[in-house]
C-alpha cells in the first residue's frame, strides 16, 4: 500500500537530486530482482503470451495438419456465441451473490474475532478450517449432502420432493453452488476484514461515544470508512478467485449442466475436451481481459479511496 | 530373466507392450493380456494400464498422451465412436492389409464398421454392445414393441421406464437411435443430414419425460443409476447394456428371476428399430515403438478364447460371429441371437473426426429431455450442427 500512496503523492514533489550512491544502489536492486524476474518471465509471461500467439491461430491437436493464421476470427466466433454470453452471466451471477453474501458474513465474523474476550486464539483457528479444506474435497461433502440421487440428508431435512442438484432445478443448482462458495471461503474474507478493524483507531470510538453515537452510527461512521481500504483489499481477491470458479461447480454439477457452466468450464471443455488450442486460448484471454478489468476497477476505486482519506482531493 | 522383465523396451527382452483400457472389473483383460504374453513366445508382455471407468475421462486421459505424441500407448482400448477421431489426427495406425484380412474374418459386419475410417481397418474391434429392452415378466404381459406403448404400458403400470437422459454420450446414443429408426441421419461427414426424423426423435423424448412413466430424475440419469433403480424394484421397464443382466444375478436374485428381455423399441410397426451399438476397440499408437509386436498382441486380445471369457465374465457381446452360436456362451448369454440380430441393423454414431463437437452440440440439445423444445428443435439443432462438423464454434 505505501508503493500506491508513494505514486499518488509523487507529482506534488520536486524530482530530487540522484547522487551517485542512489545511482549504485538501484543498480543493485536491479540484480537482485532479475532471478525473480526471469523465473516470473518464465513462468507468467511466457505462457500468457504463448496462448495469446495460440488464440490467433485455427490450431486444434485433433486436426495438425489444418494450422493457420486467422486473426482474430477466434475472438469473433466467441463474441458473437451466445453461449460465452450467457456462460459470462452465470459466472457473473455467482460472483456477485457469493461475494455479497461473505461480505456481510465476514464482517460478522471479523467483529466477533476482534471483539472476542477469550479464546480470540480458538475462534480464529476454528474459523479458518473451511478455508484450510481443499475446494473439491468441500464442494463433494456438499454434493453428497445436497444430492438426493446419492441419498443426502438435505433434501429430505427440507422435505423437498425433488433433487436440488437435478439440472431442472437451475435455481436450486446455484443455491447449492453459492453455499458452498460462501461457507469455504468466509473464513478468509473475515481474515483479511480482522485486519482493517484492527488498522481502526480505539479512541476514536472512544470519543464517538463519549459524544452520544449509538454502536450502529459508530460502526457505520467510524469503522467502516476507516477499513475502507481493507473492504477493497478482500472483495478485489475474493471477486477475482470467484469469477474464475471452476472445481466446486464441476463437482457439484457432476458432468455438463448447461444452466451451470461458468466461463472456466467452458475454456476447459474446449481446450481439454475438445483440444481446440486456438478457440479455447481465446476463450482463456478473455476471461484475463475480464478479471485484468475487475482488477483495475477495484484499484482504481481504492486509489481514490486513499486519496480521499488523506484529504488529498 | 526377471532383468528382462523390467527392462522390457530394450532389446534383448520381450517388448513391454502397455495396453490403455477401462477397469474391466471381471479381470477378464487382464487374462487374456496374461494368455497373449505367454503365447508370443518371449517377444512381447502385455501390460494393462487402467483407465477411468466413463467414457469421457477415458478420452481425455489418451487423446492428452497421444497429442503429445506419448510411446508408451502401444494399444488403446477404444470406444467405437473414437475411431475417425484418432485416425485423422494420426492417433493411431492403420492395419496393415494382412493382419486386417486376418481381424475381418468372421468378425460381424456391424462392429467392423465402427472400425474403419474412409474405407481402411484403423482398428479391432474387441468386444461389441447393444441395448435391449428389459422388463419385469412378473408385471408385464407383453413386452412394448414400440415407445408409444412402452410410455402407454408404463403409465398404465404406474411405473418408471429408467433411460439416460443425462447430459452425456449416453442420451447422444438415444436419440441416434430414435433418427436412425425412424429412417433418418444426424451428419454425413461434414453434411448435416439431420431432418424430419430429428423432430420425431425429439418429439418421442419430450413426450417420455413429460409422462408419469419418466423417472424424476431422468436428467442425471447414466447407464448406473438405471441399473440401480431396476434393481430397487420399483422400475418395470429398462433401456440399457446387457452387463445389467449378471448384475441383477448376483445382487437381486427375487428380481432376477422375472427379468426379461425384448428387442429395443421402434417407432412404430412400418420402421423396426435401430438398437444403439457400442463397445470398445483395439488401436494400435500411433507413435508406439514396437508396432509390430502391439499389432499381433491387439489381435491376440480379441482372439476367440479371450472375446468368450470378456462376454461370460464380463458381460461384454463378442464381435465375433462363431461365438454367438457357442453353446457355453449361449448359457450365460441366452439373448445373444438378439444381440446379433441387432448388431446387424445397429445405428453407427456419426463417423466424423469433429465427434467431440457434434456430441456435446447434441448432448446440449437434448437433455433434460424435457426442455427439448419439439417445434424450433430441429432448425436450432441443425445450426449448431453445422457448426459443430467444423470443429471451430463454441458449444
Amino acid at each position: 500500500m505505501s508503493t500506491v500512496a508513494e505514486t499518488t503523492a509523487a507529482p506534488a514533489r520536486k524530482t530530487p537530486k540522484v547522487t551517485d550512491r542512489t545511482k549504485a544502489e538501484r543498480k543493485l536492486a536491479w540484480w537482485l530482482c532479475a532471478p525473480a524476474v526471469i523465473v516470473m518471465l518464465a513462468v507468467t509471461a511466457y505462457p500468457i503470451l504463448y496462448s495469446f500467439y495460440l488464440s490467433l491461430l485455427r490450431a486444434d491437436l485433433r486436426f495438425p495438419n489444418d494450422r493457420s493464421w486467422v486473426g482474430l476470427s477466434n475472438y469473433g466466433t466467441v463474441l458473437s456465441s451466445s453461449l460465452w454470453w450467457s456462460d459470462v452471466w452465470h459466472t457473473t451471477l455467482i460472483t456477485v451473490v457469493s461475494v455479497a453474501i461473505e461480505l456481510v458474513l465476514g464482517m460478522a465474523l471479523a467483529l466477533v474475532m476482534h471483539r472476542a474476550l477469550f479464546g480470540r486464539g480458538l475462534i480464529r483457528t476454528s474459523a479458518l478450517i473451511p478455508y484450510g479444506i481443499v475446494t473439491v474435497v468441500a464442494a463433494f461433502a456438499w454434493r453428497f449432502a445436497w444430492s438426493a440421487a446419492v441419498g443426502g440428508f438435505v433434501p429430505k431435512a427440507l422435505g423437498m420432493d425433488f433433487d436440488p442438484l437435478d439440472p431442472t432445478h437451475p435455481f436450486w443448482n446455484y443455491v447449492v453452488v453459492i453455499l458452498t462458495e460462501v461457507w469455504k471461503t468466509t473464513p478468509f474474507m473475515a481474515l483479511l476484514l480482522l485486519a482493517g478493524l484492527t488498522l481502526v483507531p480505539e479512541e476514536l470510538h472512544e470519543a464517538a461515544r463519549v459524544d452520544g453515537a449509538s454502536a450502529w452510527q459508530r460502526f457505520w461512521r467510524i469503522t467502516i470508512p476507516l477499513m475502507k481500504p481493507a473492504i477493497l483489499v478482500a472483495l478485489l481477491f475474493r471477486t477475482l478467485d470467484a469469477f474464475r470458479i471452476f472445481d466446486s461447480v464441476f463437482i457439484i454439477s457432476n458432468g455438463p449442466n448447461a444452466k451451470l457452466e461458468t466461463v472456466s468450464i467452458l475454456g476447459y471443455n474446449v481446450l481439454l475436451n475438445r483440444l481446440n488450442l486456438g478457440l479455447g486460448s481465446a476463450v482463456s484471454v478473455l476471461i484475463f481481459v475480464l478479471v485484468a478489468l475487475i482488477a483495475f476497477l477495484f484499484v482504481k476505486g481504492f486509489g481514490t479511496s486513499l486519496a480521499q482519506q488523506r484529504g488529498e482531493t | 530373466m526377471w532383468l528382462a522383465a523390467c527392462g522390457g523396451s530394450s532389446s534383448s527382452g520381450p517388448a513391454n507392450i502397455n495396453v490403455w483400457v477401462f477397469n474391466e472389473p471381471s479381470g477378464s483383460f487382464k487374462d487374456a493380456a496374461k494368455r497373449c504374453t505367454d503365447a508370443s513366445g518371449g517377444r512381447y508382455k502385455v501390460t494393462l494400464n487402467a483407465l477411468s471407468n466413463q467414457a469421457d475421462q477415458q478420452r481425455q486421459s489418451l487423446v492428452r498422451r497421444l497429442a503429445a505424441k506419448d510411446s508408451s500407448i502401444d494399444i488403446a482400448g477404444m470406444d467405437v465412436v473414437w475411431t475417425a477421431e484418432f485416425a485423422a489426427a494420426g492417433w493411431i495406425k492403420e492395419w496393415p492389409t494382412n493382419l486386417a484380412n486376418e481381424v475381418k474374418q468372421g468378425t460381424l459386419p456391424g462392429p467392423l464398421a465402427t472400425a474403419t475410417y474412409q474405407g481402411k481397418l484403423y482398428a479391432a474391434p474387441a468386444n461389441s454392445n447393444t441395448q435391449l429392452l428389459w422388463y419385469r415378466k412378473d408385471k408385464v404381459s407383453s413386452p412394448p414393441k414400440t415407445w408409444a406403448e412402452l410410455i402407454d404400458q408404463a403409465t398404465k403400470l404406474k411405473t418408471h421406464i429408467e433411460i439416460q437422459g443425462a447430459q452425456y454420450e449416453g442420451v447422444v446414443v438415444w436419440f441416434n437411435s430414435l433418427v436412425q429408426s425412424a429412417a433418418g441421419t444426424i451428419v454425413k461427414g461434414t453434411q448435416v443430414t439431420l431432418g424430419q426424423p430429428g423432430e420425431q426423435a425429439a418429439a418421442i423424448m419430450s413426450k417420455l419425460a413429460h409422462s408419469p412413466a419418466a423417472d424424476p430424475s431422468l436428467a442425471s440419469q447414466h447407464e448406473d443409476e438405471n441399473r440401480l433403480a431396476f434393481e430397487a424394484g420399483s422400475s418395470y421397464f429398462e433401456i440399457n447394456y446387457p452387463f445389467v443382466y449378471p448384475s441383477a444375478k448376483t445382487d437381486v436374485p427375487k428380481i432376477f428371476k422375472n427379468m426379461a428381455w425384448a428387442p429395443y423399441p421402434g417407432i412404430d410397426a412400418a420402421h423396426p428399430a435401430k438398437a444403439p451399438i457400442g463397445g470398445i476397440n483395439w488401436g494400435v499408437g500411433g507413435y508406439t515403438k514396437h508396432p509390430t509386436e502391439a499389432f499381433q498382441a491387439a489381435a491376440c486380445m480379441r482372439n476367440e478364447e479371450n472375446e468368450k471369457e470378456a462376454a461370460i465374465k464380463g458381460g461384454l457381446p463378442p464381435t465375433l460371429e462363431s461365438l454367438y452360436s457357442d453353446p457355453g456362451l449361449i448359457k450365460a448369454y441366452p439373448f445373444a441371437a438378439l444381440i446379433k440380430k441387432q448388431l446387424a441393423t445397429a445405428a453407427v454414431r456419426p463417423v466424423t473426426p469433429a465427434y467431440a463437437d457434434v456430441s456435446l452440440a447434441i448432448a446440449k440439445a437434448v437433455s433434460p429431455p424435457s426442455s427439448i423444445d419439439v417445434g424450433g428443435f430441429q432448425n436450432a439443432l441443425r445450426g449448431t450442427l453445422k457448426d459443430a462438423v467444423k470443429s471451430q464454434a463454441l458449444i
